[in-house]
């Protein structure tokens, strides 16, 4: 039986309609609205990505221009005409301090509710009770925190907090105030990242544990804690990022002083705490005109190194974080 | 002219060290065919015909210098071993490929004659249509699923009277009209899974596609479920053409007219099934088909 | 749950866990009590808010800024009339500019979230959407900043004439900051973080719906709209209750922007209706915050709070019910 191969056939194969005609002829068949959804999506994604462009590359430009090492590292001059005198230390400082009495707060609440919550909590309705707060909390403005803390602080059993004036009003706006009102915005961020990792963590690492003796306890400190250390870490580095970022309670809880003032009569780290200041958010708001000032290339400046820290904080930590996470990731 | 044949093949008594890779057989210069004239198996008019088709995933040949007709009214089964191109070919038929980054393909594919290149390709997966592997029916309705295709490409939406009539015919196409008639709003995904995927076989019938592409529509399947396609098959084969990619011999042995088997990516051998299972020419083709390798 | 087997140390290990279990349930009982007190203390005092105006305060009625002075201006002991707000103004200046930016940003956010998974050249893909996470990381000060220093100016110079500032000279200034330099800077805030959350949406979509869409010869935006886009109708939801939570909240960039005025901007002003200025609700509190000694100020304040807490617990319940229907069909 002989086998012969199929002649290939000849003909259509070449030549044929351009690619515009192909194009056009499908395109002639699309339904009006499609099309208007066609260019949309085009305006859309370029304009965002103009506008984001634009809004970085401005800011950097700006920021840039006015900042020196000599403003970055000098305090702000009590002068009158701010545009002339004086650096931005002390916002600087101020912001650092705001994130460290914040994280230092919201840390092991976080952590340690989003323990008991995965651990011990499964099916309670004190576990229910405490992810809907912390869902109200992660929605709520922070202007709300800010004034139910300056209402609270300015009681009078809080007068240990924030300075006392002559009169007996408690003045209710500190350093530590403002920073254990903070803690809120990073609260749920904390708590959130740490919860997913938790749950991540599949139930036969945690039976193992146990079934080596292991007490939950011991599980939780020398297992589970290990394992979700990435994901806290990203959390933290979140919640710095917001606590850096907002203004709201600054304005209103931390005594709009330029520079630091720490309380009279007090030990050294205390008064400190006790004292009023600034941060770079506040010092942007105030040098706007919007705030008292007349100085919006400190503003910018301001703005700049505040937009560094923060963008620093969400980015750079999370992905160094992760990559040394993932090296110690539990083979599943 | 055969290729040579005079190579020693011993019978495979056992099965003799399979993490061995088989023994590269220069690929013939010419696949195997048959001539129709030598076969007394009826032979429809050519509806497709791929013409030295060779697909790259950027520099990585998938599919190399195949040539291949797909006739009407009858089920061209492509075979072999994972990896050795059937898929990848069935995508380029209605050019799927063309969603993956990288993918090209040379050569000719033609349907009615029309080089499938110089039609909008819309209009092709039209003509052609797909099954695919695991079912995927819309979150949708039942109706919304089946009308899906006859909505969205007409310029102006038809209203459901209209489209009832249509999707009734392609659920009856299906076998699946008994099961879901009386209520079409039902969500698709809770069908089972064998009704999940003649669903979407109503789905791509709903546009009266002239050839059918199916990506091992069973595999994710029952047996049960997997002889009523099979059924569903051999009824639709009556009225276009259907390309079925398996590597499940025995279905390509029951549902196919012609065979083709292909390896690492050539074309080894086409034939009418029968013959290709019964007394295949090429020693890669026997190999495979006595179970060698898999 | 402790291993079942017997072991000599086991009351020792036992107390061990409970000690573990109850350290743990500590801060997720102060998380728990914390922010109930804030939810409750935000209600107990605005409690004489809503005795002394019932629902009225919610309406229209003289000039909600003379209201707020003299109530900040009271002297020791007013009488109840002093409690006296009605603050539609304020809500209606909410409504806008949140309604607005919401409606714009879901609108642009969908549209770009498209454009970046199906049809950004892979270059520009890679580019934008890096560049959209830096946007929603920068903090709403800047924002305000920005919009304060470069936008109401623009506003003023190129878009008021000198006769639009004539025709309502005896009303209200027309400075700039207002409804547009609001809602448009407002819109820049929120749309970034719901382009990221609809992208990836999108992307999380089944491969077998969106091939399966496109091999049944639907052209390319339809199958993208039509299956894609509907399969992410729950998310989209999602993205825009959290950026309407964060519109509402906003109160440091809307003070800076919004013109600071308890104005109701009316839409059939025509044209001038875009440059009138306003003052939403979160930033009026942000405003008169010092002023928390005045008891009825401190009730009126808390009132807003109050109302902007409700607020977000209508949205979440909102998105839930928007949500359920889609679930029948599979989509979560």
């Amino acid at each position: 039986m002989t086998s012969v191969p199929l002649k290939p056939r000849r003909g259509s194969g070449t030549g044929g309609p351009s690619r515009v005609a192909i194009l056009r002829r499908e395109l002639s068949e699309w339904r009006i609205i499609d099309l208007i959804g066609y260019a949309g999506a085009w305006i859309a994604g370029t304009m965002l990505a103009l506008i984001a462009f634009g809004l970085l590359a401005f800011l950097a430009v700006k920021g840039v221009s006015y900042l020196s090492l000599d403003l970055v590292a000098s305090r702000p001059e009590p002068g009158i005409d701010q545009s002339q005198t004086g650096g931005i230390l002390d916002p600087v400082i101020g912001t650092l301090l705001m994130i460290l009495i914040g994280t230092a707060w919201a840390l092991p609440l976080g952590v340690g509710a989003a323990l008991w919550v995965v651990e011990y909590g499964k099916g309670r309705r004190l576990a229910r009770a405490v992810e809907s707060a912390i869902e109200v909390v992660a929605g709520m403005p922070s202007i709300v925190i800010a004034i139910f803390g300056l209402a609270i602080s300015q009681m009078g059993f809080m007068g240990l907090f924030s300075i006392t004036a002559e009169g007996g009003a408690v003045f209710g706006r500190s350093f530590l105030i403002a920073g254990t009102a903070m803690s809120l915005i990073a609260l749920p961020l904390i708590f959130s990242a740490t919860r997913e990792g938790l749950l991540t963590v599949p139930n036969h690492i945690r039976e193992a544990s146990y079934a080596l003796g292991k007490t939950q306890a011991a599980t939780i400190r020398r297992v589970l804690l290990p394992s979700v250390r990435s994901n806290i870490g990203t959390g933290t580095a979140l919640g710095m990022g917001r606590i850096a970022g907002d203004t709201a309670i600054i304005v209103i809880l931390l005594g709009a002083t330029l520079r630091i003032q720490p309380a009279e009569n007090a030990p050294p780290l205390v008064d400190l705490l006790r004292g009023t200041g600034s941060t770079l958010t506040s010092y942007v708001y105030n040098n706007s005109p919007a705030g008292e000032g007349n100085a919006p290339d400190k503003a910018y400046a301001a703005g700049f190194v505040l937009l560094v820290i923060v963008l620093l904080l969400n980015f750079a930590i999370s992905a160094v974080l992760q990559r040394r996470g993932k090296g110690q990731e539990l083979t599943r | 002219m055969n290729p040579t044949m005079s190579e020693a093949f011993p019978p495979p008594a056992r099965r003799i060290a399979l993490d061995r890779a088989p023994t590269i057989v220069a690929p013939p210069t010419s696949p195997i065919r048959h001539t129709p004239i030598d076969d007394a198996v009826p032979v429809g008019r050519e509806r497709m015909l791929v013409d030295g088709v060779t697909v790259s995933y950027g520099d990585a040949p998938a599919v190399k210098n195949v040539t291949l007709p797909i006739r009407d009214t009858e089920v061209l089964a492509l075979i072999g071993p994972s990896g050795c191109g059937k898929t990848t070919l069935l995508r380029t038929l209605n050019r799927l490929t063309e969603l993956t980054a990288g993918a090209s393909y040379t050569g000719t594919i033609s349907i009615d004659g029309e080089n499938v290149r110089h039609l909008p390709v819309t209009h092709l997966r039209r003509r052609v249509s797909m099954v695919f592997q695991q079912p995927n029916p819309f979150p949708m309705s039942i109706f919304d699923n089946v009308a899906y295709a006859i909505r969205e490409q007409a310029r102006r939406a038809p209203g459901k009277a209209e489209l009832a009539p249509k999707v009734e015919s392609a659920l009856r196409r299906a076998g699946l009209w008994d099961e879901v008639s009386h209520d079409l709003d039902r969500p698709a995904l809770r069908l089972s899974g064998g009704q999940q995927q003649r669903l979407c076989i109503a789905r791509a019938l709903a546009v009266e596609p002239e050839v059918l592409l199916m990506d091992e529509p069973c595999s994710a399947l029952d047996p049960k479920s997997t002889m009523v396609i099979e059924e569903l098959i051999r009824e639709l084969r009556k009225s276009l053409s259907v390309v079925i990619v398996t590597h499940n011999l025995q279905q390509a042995r029951r549902v196919g007219d012609h065979v083709a088997f292909m390896y690492l990516g050539d074309l080894v051998e086409y034939a009418p099934a029968e013959r290709l299972f019964t007394d295949p020419q090429a020693e890669r083709t026997r190999e495979y088909v006595a179970g060698t390798f898999g | 749950m402790t291993h079942t087997t017997p072991r000599v140390s086991r009351t020792a290990d036992e107390d061990a866990d409970r000690r573990a279990e109850l350290l743990l349930r500590a801060p997720a009982v102060a998380v728990l009590l914390i922010i109930a007190a804030i939810v409750i203390g935000v209600f107990i005092t605005a409690w004489p808010t809503y005795h002394h105006n019932g629902l009225l305060w919610l309406g229209p009625g003289g000039d909600v800024d003379r209201q707020l002075d003299s109530m900040i201006n009271a002297g020791a002991n007013p009488g109840p009339e002093i409690f006296k707000l009605r603050a539609w103004s304020l809500i209606w200046a909410t409504v806008l500019t949140t309604g607005f930016a919401v409606v714009l940003g879901t609108i642009t956010a969908v549209l770009a979230a498209i454009f970046i998974v199906e049809f950004a050249p892979k270059r520009v893909e890679s580019i934008v959407v890096p560049m959209v996470r830096l946007l929603a990381a920068v903090p709403s000060v800047i924002y305000g900043l920005v919009g304060i220093l470069v936008l109401a100016p623009w506003i003023n110079d190129h878009l008021i004439s000198a006769a639009d500032r004539k025709s309502v000279e005896y009303v209200i200034p027309l400075t700039g900051p207002g409804v547009l330099a609001s809602t448009l800077i407002l819109t820049m805030m929120i749309t970034p973080i719901m382009v990221s959350l609809v992208t990836e949406a999108l992307r999380s979509i089944p491969r077998g719906w969106r091939e399966g869409s496109v091999a049944l010869g639907v052209n390319r935006w339809r199958a993208m709209w039509s299956v894609s886009v509907k399969a992410a109708r729950p998310a989209i939801v999602a993205a825009g209750v959290i950026a309407t939570a964060r519109a509402l909240g906003e109160a440091i960039m809307l003070a800076m922007v919004s013109g600071g005025k308890g104005f109701a901007p009316q839409p059939w002003d025509g044209k001038i209706f875009f440059f009138e200025p306003l003052r939403p609700l979160a930033a009026t509190i942000a405003n008169n915050a010092e002023s928390l000694n005045s008891a009825a100020l401190r009730s009126s304040l808390y009132a807003f709070a109050s109302l902007l807490l409700l607020s977000s617990f209508a949205l979440s319940v909102g998105a839930y019910m928007a949500k359920q229907p889609m679930r029948k069909y599979g989509l979560r």
